[in-house]
Formats: C-alpha cells, structure tokens, sequence
C-alpha cells in the first residue's frame, strides 16, 4: 500500500513536469523562417544621402529623428532576414541643434507650441534645453547611416566637405564634419569603404531644392544682400565650387557625379535601391501659404480695400506710363487677391529717376487721405524712400509658390520701413498703411517661386529623376519613385490603420514643423514606400511598419 | 472598513487571470484538481464557494480548509504583417483561499469563506506596440462570505449568504500611440485604488435523491466595484497647453463582477471510491459593456467591451486509490466572453482548455494535504480591439495580432475536520 503511495505521487509530479512545458505559437515569427531575404543579402545595410536619410526633422537633427529614419526603420525589419547591426551617427538630444567647440552653430528643433489656453499657436523653437551635440565629438566606430543635412549631389564626393577646419568658413558641412574619417575625406569614400552587402542612396533633393525654398534667390549671409540665384542648365556651369548654396545643380555635373556615387556604392556587388527626387509641390513648405491670401472678409484688411484700390489705381497709371502695363494691381471686394509681391525678373523702376516725380503726387494724395498736407520737399521726399519700394513689384498669380518661410510676415508690418517712416515724421497710422507685409510692402523675391523658377526646378528635377531611373535600370538595382509616393500623399493622403497621411501642414501628419522635412510617420511611410520596392525587385518578403504607430509632431510650450 | 488594513490584506492575496475576462476559478485545491467542479460535491468545507446549500452536508462538526496555488501566466502576441512579438512577464500570482463550516444542529450549519473569485494581473513590457491599451493591470478582489445552510427536506438543502466585496485595481497604460513629452517618454496615464467596497449575494440549493447522486445549483449576484476614491497619475506629457497636465487627479470607474450561475451533478460509483462530477458554468459577462474613466481634469477614456454571457463545462472524477491517498484529475472548457472586434490584451483571453490532477494524501485522520495541478491552455487566435481611436481621428485604429496564452497554476491546501 505504501509503495502504491509513492507511485501515485511519483506518477503525479512526472505529469506535472511534463505539461509545464512553455506554449508557443503555430507559426512564431521570432523563430526565423517568416520572411525572407530572397536574392539579396541584407546583413550589412549602408545608407547614403542627405537629411532625409540622416532622419532630419523639424528644422534640426535629434535624437529620435535619428531613431526614426527610413534607414533605420527598413534596417530593423531588415532584422528578421538575416540584416545585421545598423549605426547612426546619433546626437546626443532631442533638443536638436549644433554646438562648434561649445558655441551654437545650429539651430534647435521647432515644436507646435499653444497660445497658453489649450489652442495651437504655431510653430516655434524650442528652448526646454541647451543642446549638447558639439561636431568637436567626432563619433567613432563603425557607421551604416552615412546621410548628411544639406549635402548635394556633388557634395557627397567632395573632399574636405567633412574637414572640421572648414565649417567655419562654409566649404565644409558640420553634420559630416562630426563623423567624417579625414579632413579630407567623402561621404562616398567612407560609405563605400563600410563594404555594405545592400545599399539605398536618395541624393539630389538639395540640389533643386535650395533654389526653390529661397524663391529663386541667393541671400549672401555676409551682406544680406538678395539676388537671383542661378539656373546652372542655363548658366552650363559645371564647376559645382562656384555654386552657390541656392543655384540649380547643372544635371550633366548631377549625372555625373550619381554615376560615380552608384559605381563606388556597387563595386563589390552589393544591391540596393535608388530613390528619385520628389515635387515641391508635394511639401507643405510651398502649399500651406496662399498666394491669393488677401481676402475682403478679414476685418482689417477688408476696410482698406477702397482705398488701397485708389492708390494702386494711381500706381498702376504710372506703371502702364512706364512701359509695364503688366503691372497691374487690384483688390477684389468679392473674392481673395495675390500677394504683392517684389519680383527681381521685373525692371526695377526705381532706377529711373522720373519714377520718383512721378510717385510725388501720388503720395500727395496718400497724404491727403490721412489728413495730411504735405509741401513738395516732403512729398518728394517721401516718394525717395518709397520709390525702390514699389519700382519692382507685381500682384502674386495662383500659380505663384510662397513660401512657409513668409507665415510669419504676413499681417505683419516692415520694421525697418516703418521706424524710417516714422523717424521721418510720418504719422503711426500713414507709417503702418504704408508698410503693410504683402499688401503695400511687398514680399521680398525669396518668399516667392514664381512660375519660370517652378519650370526650372522642375525640368532639373525631371533630368535628375531621368538619370536615376536610367541608372537603376543600367545597374539592376531597385527604384523607388519617391516623387509618386509624396504626389500621392500630397493629393488624395494615403490612408493607413487610424487615419489619413497628408501633406497638410502641422495636422497632416506626413511632414514636421519645418514644411520640408517628414515626421517620423512620414519617414516610415517612406520606409515602406522602399521596403515595397525591395520586396518586388529581390523577391524578399521584408514586412512593413504600421506607420500609425509613429509620432507625428512634437507639443511644447517651452519655446522662445 | 479600515482602509490600511484592507490595504494589508490586498498586498497580501494578489490575484492572477485566467478563465474567460477576469473571472479566476481557484477556490479550492480538492476541486481544481478535478476540473474545478463542485456544485454537487460534497468532499470539505470547499462546498461553501461551490455551493452554500452543501455544508449542511459536510458529516464533521467542524471543517476548515485553506489553501494557495501559485500562478504562472504568460501571454504571447506577434503580428505577422508588422513582424510585432511581445511577451508578458507578469508576476507570480499567489490566491488563497479559507473556508471554515460549523453544524449547530443536525440540519443547520453556518460557516465563513474569504476567497478570490476575480483577478487579473497583466504586465506586457513597457511602451510595447499595443501600450495605449495597456502596460499593466492588477485586478483584486476578495469575498468574504458569511453562510448559512439548512436542510428543508431529507434531499432538499437550500443555503447562502451575503457576499462582501473588497477590490482594487492599478492600471496603467501609454496616453496614445504616439504622445511623448519633449525628451520622447512615452505620456502615460496610470490609475490606482483598494480597499473598494461593495456587497452582494450567493444561493444555493442541493438536491440528494440517493446517496450517491447529487444535483447542485448555486448563483452568486452581480457585483460592481465603483471606484470613486482612487489617485489617477499623468505622468511624461509634454508641457503644453494642448495636452492634459501632469500630476495626481481624481477618476470614477465601474467595473462588474458578473453574476455566475451554476447547475451540476455528481455521482458515485465504485463502493463510494470513484465520484464523477460535472458542472455548467453561466457567467453574466454582458453586463461588461464599456470601461469608461472618466478624469478628475476633464479628460475621460471611454472603452468599449461589449462582453457576452460566456459558458465553462466542467468534468472530474476523484478515485480513492488507498486508504490515504485519493487522486483526482479533470477537464474543461472555458468559453471567451470577448467578441470578435472587443478583443483587449489587458484580458488577452480566448476559449481554452483546462486540464487539471491532482491528489489528497490524509496525513492523519483529522488532517487531508492536498495538491492540484492546472495547466491552462488558451487556443491562439487572431483577433483585434477595433475601438481605439487617436486623439482626432474619425477612424479607429484597430490593434491586431495573434494571441497565445497559457497558464500554469499548482496549488497545496490542507483539510482539517473534526
């Protein structure tokens, strides 16, 4: 009886042990075998281009923009078939910003800050900490994210553009610099000697764009002074060290230089992607400000229509008296009206000095409107300082780009016009009608991408695009229409599990608080947009990320 | 109630999962280890829980039963389209339970119960992809059980008792999918209360036409904890105005703790030796419509449930294979009262099967040590919760993948009857 005894608590505790076994599921994808590689080799991924690819967002490189790169994000999927360990030069912050031996060069991340009642305000620089990222730390260790903020095309195999003695002078990029194996060292050199098994290279965005976000202009940092920047497909310069940061990359330089970027990143047989270069158009940086933005239903706009209509009436006689009866300007009672706006393509009247006698009686009777008597020496006077201010203005068409860069301007007054003004005994009401951002003040020329200048971006643009696909055909690598993919986001947003991705500023989700840049949501669905193009051309089966899972635009009230 | 000592006493009984929501059958070591039947089985003083009508069966004067079991969960979920995985590694839960009966006369017997009908203790990894629907959650509630039970008739025994409530939660979850304050923390909101009351009700009846067959019948009420006393925390939301701001506020909540309704029958065989039982379980679940939180700073969290009344079939069998030793072993079903579109992995629990042994060893003639084993194994399914919404959004962002869960539970008690 006693032996049955322990039989039965013998028998009792094997059972035990062998249903204590750990549950599983039918098919576990941590077990390997879920997806595969197919006829690439994912195991050493190197990723080459420009702030896009560093996971640059919100006017700043941060931390987890970093965290949150295409490149990093297709690098962790990667993971499950057979993709190795993926390095990124990482700053130290998410404050983003760039110290140069202690001194800010660059500056922080912009947040969506409120109004301090539980309303969006705009978007302001944030200051809830000091960054500490200082390009003297250079980062050591091996790198797979070779993507620099504000490099071109021809940038990438330049020497020196990583030299730290030259960041100071401007020859050399303070992202690169930080990581950079040489003074004199390129990106494509390091890149390439990393020796990736697959690659993805997206480069030539700058080189368009640049001259669209600054309208078409070139402001010298040193002077202030802004020109019109150059079309280098006009110009057929092809020496890209006499560019400057503004100019259109000339596209036999850009396809030049992308055939040697594609030749150094496949000589030891890796695969990989090249991605093409999307529309302006399709970043909020160029849709979210109307150029038809004077509308008679905005109270303090409205009211002055009349009269705003009275002395551009008499303005428009003088234009027309000029020779540039194009110069037309009017505001509708009924519906929005353009922007006005200072055009560098037009003759500047100013430099005529008969265009100051005849603005004289024209100001006589801007003055009489106000009450104002003015004797001639004033009037004259007064048409002096005003004279460049309207020699070389027109009305802003639909067709007109302003930029996101001009927000802020508008409803706004010029300063510095309106302190001379005033200095000169103008009274504040005549100072301020006077001075008035885009209505009697015009933009300036780099607020404004006009249509010749959207012509030239765009044939760049197509040119480019042409070479990239044209490579990626020559050399059997994957391509991924980038352009489509934004056209798409930008049209009709492409929906995904909770929402809608758009290219609509702030609440669109697809682009940060600089209007250039995605959001992390936007970086992975572009992370997707090239898992997809991957998974077609290598017949692997690399799954994609649920976008909605990503952040879209950082709150904060500690700004400026 | 003293609410320190309600504090004690919850620190002390934490409970655990497992069975459909958060309903937690481990009332009784004998019972579990035959398929936790036991609304006709008359074997200790356990038969309080089971079946209030039953103690006036038990033959000793007094009985008293304690016990624990130690819980060992552990729930999986991949999703295959994103390549998600993720695993809980929640903490070891430890139920007890304590029954003590006392026949005053003949026919009339009183007794008390203190057990753990209702838990959940969750933890999945911090921010892990579905944590704006839950980091962790701890569910607790203890019932103290006062009975009384008469025999009306030679085979009719009616009995019950009022049923006092006490229960605490602590729930934690991520504010969205994507809400950080400014260094990327996650902004996370975090509930917490104990020492809730409330009161209500169980009846039994037992029904003995002969010796060896019974039929029990046992209901215990609704319950609903409502918490209004409790400290909700916002913590890592970024300092704006467009957001809720951080630090303790006040929250009110209802959580049920469904009615349960049980019909079963036993039978014995064997000269007594081998007994045979099985039970039909109805737990209400559909009164579990919505979790809805509502913020002492304006803020609310409205979360559908939409539970169905959910049914368990229970089959043991107990065989006195010595004079010492009796084993038992069982099996059951236990049917998911979460819908297709409903399901939530704060209770990631689907259908399951539970197989359950064990076996008394009666050290002395007064005294029974017994052991149980259960190992609960849930079916992996591939389901969503469908009523998730981001801040603003008109459309839901349903959280999918596959679930797996299983739980293994062992359990010692001991019987003293005199």
């Amino acid at each position: 009886m006693k032996n049955l005894n322990i039989k039965l608590i013998a028998l009792f505790i094997a059972s035990a042990a062998i249903v204590s076994c750990d549950e599983d599921f039918d098919n576990p994808i941590e077990d390997g075998g879920t997806y595969t590689s197919g006829e690439a080799d994912f195991s050493k991924y190197v990723t080459v281009g420009n702030s896009l690819t560093a996971g640059y967002a919100d006017g700043a490189l941060y931390l987890s923009g970093q965290q949150n790169s295409f490149p990093n994000i297709i690098a962790g999927q990667m993971q499950f078939a057979g993709g190795g360990e993926f390095n990124q030069p990482l700053v130290n912050d998410n404050t983003g910003g760039l110290l140069a031996a202690g001194f800010q060069i660059l500056p922080n991340r912009f947040v969506l800050a409120s109004d301090g009642m539980g309303n969006p305000a705009g978007p302001a620089v944030f200051t809830g900490a000091a960054p500490t990222t200082d390009i003297t730390n250079k980062v050591t260790g091996p790198l797979n994210n070779f993507g620099v903020p504000g490099a071109k095309v021809f940038h990438l195999a330049a020497p020196g553009y990583g030299a730290l003695s030259g960041v100071a002078t401007g020859t050399a990029n303070p992202y690169y610099a930080r990581f950079s194996s040489s003074e004199s060292s390129t990106i494509i050199a390091d890149a390439a000697a990393a020796n990736g098994t697959f690659f993805t290279l997206w480069i030539g965005n700058n080189d368009i764009l640049g001259y669209a976000t600054n309208g078409g202009t070139f402001t010298n940092p040193l002077t202030g002074e802004t020109t019109q920047a150059l079309d280098h497909n006009v110009t057929n310069n092809i020496t890209p060290s006499s560019y400057s940061s503004s100019d259109i990359t000339n596209n036999n330089v850009f396809a030049g230089v992308y055939q040697q970027l594609v030749a150094g990143l496949t000589a030891n047989g890796a695969k990989g992607v090249l991605v093409n270069i999307p529309d302006v158009t399709s970043i909020p940086f160029f849709t979210t400000v109307p150029s038809q933005a004077l509308s008679p239903a905005d109270p303090t706009f409205g009211p002055q229509i009349p009269l705003l209509n009275q002395v551009y009436g008499g303005l428009n006689q003088i234009f027309t008296a000029f020779g540039q009866p194009g110069r037309q300007i009017s505001f509708s009672t009924t519906g929005a009206s353009g922007l006005v706006v200072r055009d560098l393509d037009l003759a500047d009247l100013s430099q005529n000095p008969n265009f100051v006698n005849a603005l004289v009686p024209l100001v006589q009777g801007i003055g009489a409107s106000f009450n104002l008597t003015l004797t001639a020496a004033q009037a004259t006077g007064l048409a002096q300082i005003l004279a460049p201010q309207f020699g070389q203005i027109r009305q802003a068409t639909p067709s007109d780009l302003i930029t996101f860069t001009a927000a802020p301007l508008l409803g706004g007054n010029n300063q510095q016009l309106f302190g001379t003004l005033t200095g000169a005994g103008l009274p504040v009401e005549l100072a301020g009608a006077l001075t008035a951002n885009g209505v009697t003040f015009p933009l300036g020329d780099q607020f404004v991408l006009d249509e010749d200048e959207q012509a030239a971006v765009t044939t760049a643009q197509t040119a480019y695009n042409a070479t990239i696909e044209g490579l990626a055909l020559a050399n059997d690598l994957a391509f991924v229409d980038a352009r489509a993919a934004l056209a798409q986001v930008a049209s009709t947003g492409v929906a995904f599990n909770g929402g809608v991705l758009t290219s609509t500023y702030a609440t669109g989700g697809g682009f940060s608080l600089d209007g250039v840049h995605p959001t992390a949501r936007g970086y992975a669905f572009t992370a997707n947009t090239i898992i997809d193009a991957i998974n077609a051309k290598y017949g692997s089966t690399l799954p994609k990320v649920d976008i909605g899972a990503y952040s879209t635009i950082q709150l904060s009230d500690q700004v400026q | 109630m003293n609410k320190i000592k309600v504090f004690v006493v919850l620190c002390l009984i934490s409970t655990f999962a497992f069975a459909g929501g958060y309903r937690v059958s481990t009332q009784s070591n004998k019972q579990l280890a035959m398929g936790h039947t036991g609304v006709a089985v008359v074997n200790s003083a356990d038969i309080l829980f089971f079946n209030p009508a039953g103690i006036v069966h038990l033959e000793n004067k007094l009985n008293i039963s304690a016990g624990g079991f130690g819980v060992f969960s552990d729930v999986k979920f991949q999703n295959q389209e994103f390549g998600t995985t993720s695993e809980t590694d929640s903490p070891t839960g430890t139920p007890l339970y304590l029954y003590a009966t006392y026949k005053v006369t003949e026919d009339f017997s009183v007794g008390l119960g203190v057990y753990t009908p209702y838990g959940s203790n969750v933890t999945w990894p911090t921010d892990w992809s579905g944590s704006h629907l839950v980091n962790e959650i701890e569910l607790s509630a203890i019932f103290i059980q006062p009975t009384l039970s008469y025999q009306l008739f030679d085979s009719v025994s009616i009995g019950g008792g009022p049923i006092l409530a006490i229960g605490g939660v602590s729930f934690n979850r991520n504010a969205s999918r994507t809400l950080t304050d400014e260094e990327g923390n996650r902004s996370n909101i975090g509930i917490e209360d104990s020492g809730v009351t409330s009161w209500g009700w169980t009846a039994g009846l037992m029904f003995t036409p002969t010796d060896r067959f019974s039929l029990g019948f046992n209901y215990r009420s609704l319950i609903n904890i409502d918490s209004t006393e409790g400290t909700a925390t916002f913590s890592n939301f970024p300092n704006s105005t467009l957001t809720p701001a951080n630090g303790e506020t006040s929250f009110t909540a209802t959580l049920p703790l469904p009615a349960e309704l049980t019909l079963g029958v036993s039978y014995k065989m064997f000269n007594d030796k081998l007994l045979l039982a099985f039970d039909y379980n109805r737990a209400l679940w559909s009164e579990y419509n919505s979790l809805d939180l509502e913020f002492g700073n304006g803020a609310t969290s409205i979360n559908p449930r939409n539970y169905k009344d959910a049914s368990t079939y229970r089959f043991g069998a107990q065989y006195a294979a010595t004079d010492k030793l009796t084993v038992r072993a069982g099996y059951y079903f236990d049917e998911s009262p979460v819908q297709s579109g409903f399901f939530a992995p704060e209770t990631p629990r689907n259908d399951s099967d539970g197989y359950t042994f064990g076996l008394s060893f009666q050290a002395t003639p007064k005294l029974s040590i017994d052991t149980s084993f259960l190992f609960l194994k849930f079916r992996e399914v591939t389901e969503s919760y469908d009523f998730y919404f981001d801040t603003g959004s008109p459309v839901p962002a349903p959280f999918e993948g596959t679930y797996k869960s299983s739980a293994f539970i062992a359990g010692l008690g001991i019987t003293y009857s005199m």
